[in-house]
């Protein structure tokens, strides 16, 4: 059971990630794609927990920071969705969580990992925009976040919550 | 009204991690704690040692092997799902509206600015020529050939970063720092390749610098990315002899290195929209408008050596192909 959780997680990862650089660059706007990672991570919170939801924000953020075509400083992804899992696990609710509680986990979460990975860029001397285009793309990303949630969000946290231990409820 | 036993989100924000329910790992709520706490410290711990081993991405770093490897995996997804939604992407074109004829517009304008950039090229094409005559055997100067590839895959804006992947690696004789262009100008260069894709800088990435020509007077400098969003994308051309402008309209093209690594001489990159003069630091910048179109990136070229071998049909200068 374990290790298909674990399946299920990095194919859900994986998933996520063609979504975001091969497919939806198509729709973007000026370039600004949601950030399908982040939500596998804020799904994974919200059904299973900070612990696990932060070990695999590290994991799809690894993955962010390594696939092509990733040119950046290695970790800052990683660091930015193992804060999301973090934050966004403190909303885990014992019922269902309501609508609203999800959607604002879902934009709280986005603006605070596009923000930690901006942030994280400014630290180690990295390529950032000017300070009006991030608040732009944090913005917009934002509203991204929040108009994919009710697609693809109740599938994906049904899939992770079935996929939860035996007694854990 | 609340119930009771739910705590509102924001208490529970500030006061930190309080299972809810004797949660997946342990039935000891005191235990889950300090065990998150302890798994959350391993994690940021792990990513500053992963920013600190990477702090210079390129070939010294010790990440660089894990990229390659993430690369040669991810790659072939990233074509085989770009080639899938190709054709629905193309499929924008059968719902034209009457928006067709402003982009037919947008279209004609954007030739004719390229015909204008020609004409301007073709100044600094025989000011080469002039340089060249001294040469006897300048017979063939670009002793190169073009390796055709697809677009499959954009960095996010959120990456702030300008990179995309093209479905060509080493297996169709690309390496890195190569020159990329397309049939409007220069594209970028390769970053680093796996087996069966690229990574490509573009220039308007701000970590990108160009060595720049002004066609019209020859002059050369340097021209860095400004980074921007979408196809908004500038440069800032800075020159080395500072006395002369570029004139507003004048065309850019590569300056080129030694050897064509990163970049082949003579490619056309953008024309001069802006210049500022500042009289302190007696300095003059232009602004550069590229003329490709880096929203909408799909077929580009990677120069390589003529005669490479390559899994591909490789176009020769003559044009044909081999």
């Amino acid at each position: 059971m374990r290790s298909l959780r674990a399946t299920a997680a990095s194919a859900l990862v994986v998933v996520a990630l063609v979504l975001q650089v091969a497919i939806f660059p198509h729709l973007a706007w000026e370039g600004i794609v949601p950030n399908f990672c982040l939500l596998v991570v804020v799904a994974a919170a919200l059904v299973r927990g900070p612990a696990f939801a932060a070990t695999l924000g590290f994991f799809a953020g690894l993955l962010l920071d390594l696939a092509p075509p990733a040119d950046h400083v290695a970790g800052r992804w990683a660091l930015a969705l193992v804060v999301v899992g973090y934050v966004a696990g403190l909303m885990r609710q014992e019922a269902r969580a309501p609508a609203m509680t999800v959607v604002g986990t879902v934009a709280a979460s986005s603006f605070i990992g596009t923000s930690v990975y901006a942030l994280s860029g400014v630290v180690l001397g990295d390529a950032v925009a000017g300070a009006g285009d991030v608040l732009l793309v944090i913005v917009v990303a934002v509203m991204w976040d929040v108009i994919l949630t009710p697609l693809g969000l109740p599938g994906v946290m049904r899939l992770l919550a079935r996929l939860e231990p035996v007694g854990a409820r | 009204m609340r119930r009771a036993g739910r705590p509102s989100p924001l208490p529970r924000l500030l006061r930190g991690y309080r299972p809810l329910l004797p949660g997946p790992d342990s039935s000891d709520q005191r235990a889950d704690r300090s065990r998150l706490h302890s798994r959350m410290v391993a994690l940021v711990l792990a990513c500053l040692a992963l920013m600190t081993l990477d702090h210079h991405p390129g070939t010294g770093s010790p990440l660089e092997p894990a990229r390659e490897a993430i690369g040669t995996v991810f790659g072939p997804v990233e074509s085989g799902s770009s080639a899938v939604v190709r054709p629905v992407t193309a499929m924008g074109d059968w719902f034209r509206s009457h928006r067709a004829m402003q982009n037919d517009l947008a279209e004609l304008r954007s030739q004719n600015s390229r015909l204008k950039a020609q004409q301007a090229t073709s100044r600094y094409r025989l000011n080469q020529l002039a340089e060249y005559q001294g040469l006897t055997s300048a017979a063939d100067a670009l002793d190169q050939a073009l390796v055709p590839a697809h677009v499959v895959a954009y960095g996010p804006a959120q990456s702030f970063t300008r990179t995309v992947t093209i479905d060509a690696g080493s297996e169709a004789g690309v390496r890195p720092d190569q020159t990329v262009l397309n049939d409007d100008g220069l594209v970028g260069r390769v970053l680093r390749v796996t087996r069966t894709t690229a990574t490509v800088l573009l220039i308007v990435d701000t970590e990108s610098v160009v060595g720049g020509r002004v066609g019209a007077s020859m002059k050369v400098g340097f021209l860095r990315g400004l980074g921007g969003l979408g196809d908004h994308g500038a440069l800032d051309l800075s020159l080395v002899d500072q006395t002369e402008a570029p004139a507003e309209g004048d065309t850019i093209v590569t300056w080129g290195s030694r050897d064509g690594a990163p970049y082949v001489a003579g490619v056309p990159i953008g024309h001069v929209t802006a210049v500022y003069a500042s009289l302190r630091e007696s300095s003059q910048r232009a602004v550069i408008d590229p003329y490709v179109d880096f929203g909408a990136l799909d077929v580009v070229g990677v120069v390589v050596p003529s005669g490479t071998v390559s899994d591909r049909g490789v176009i020769e200068t003559d044009g044909s192909l081999q």
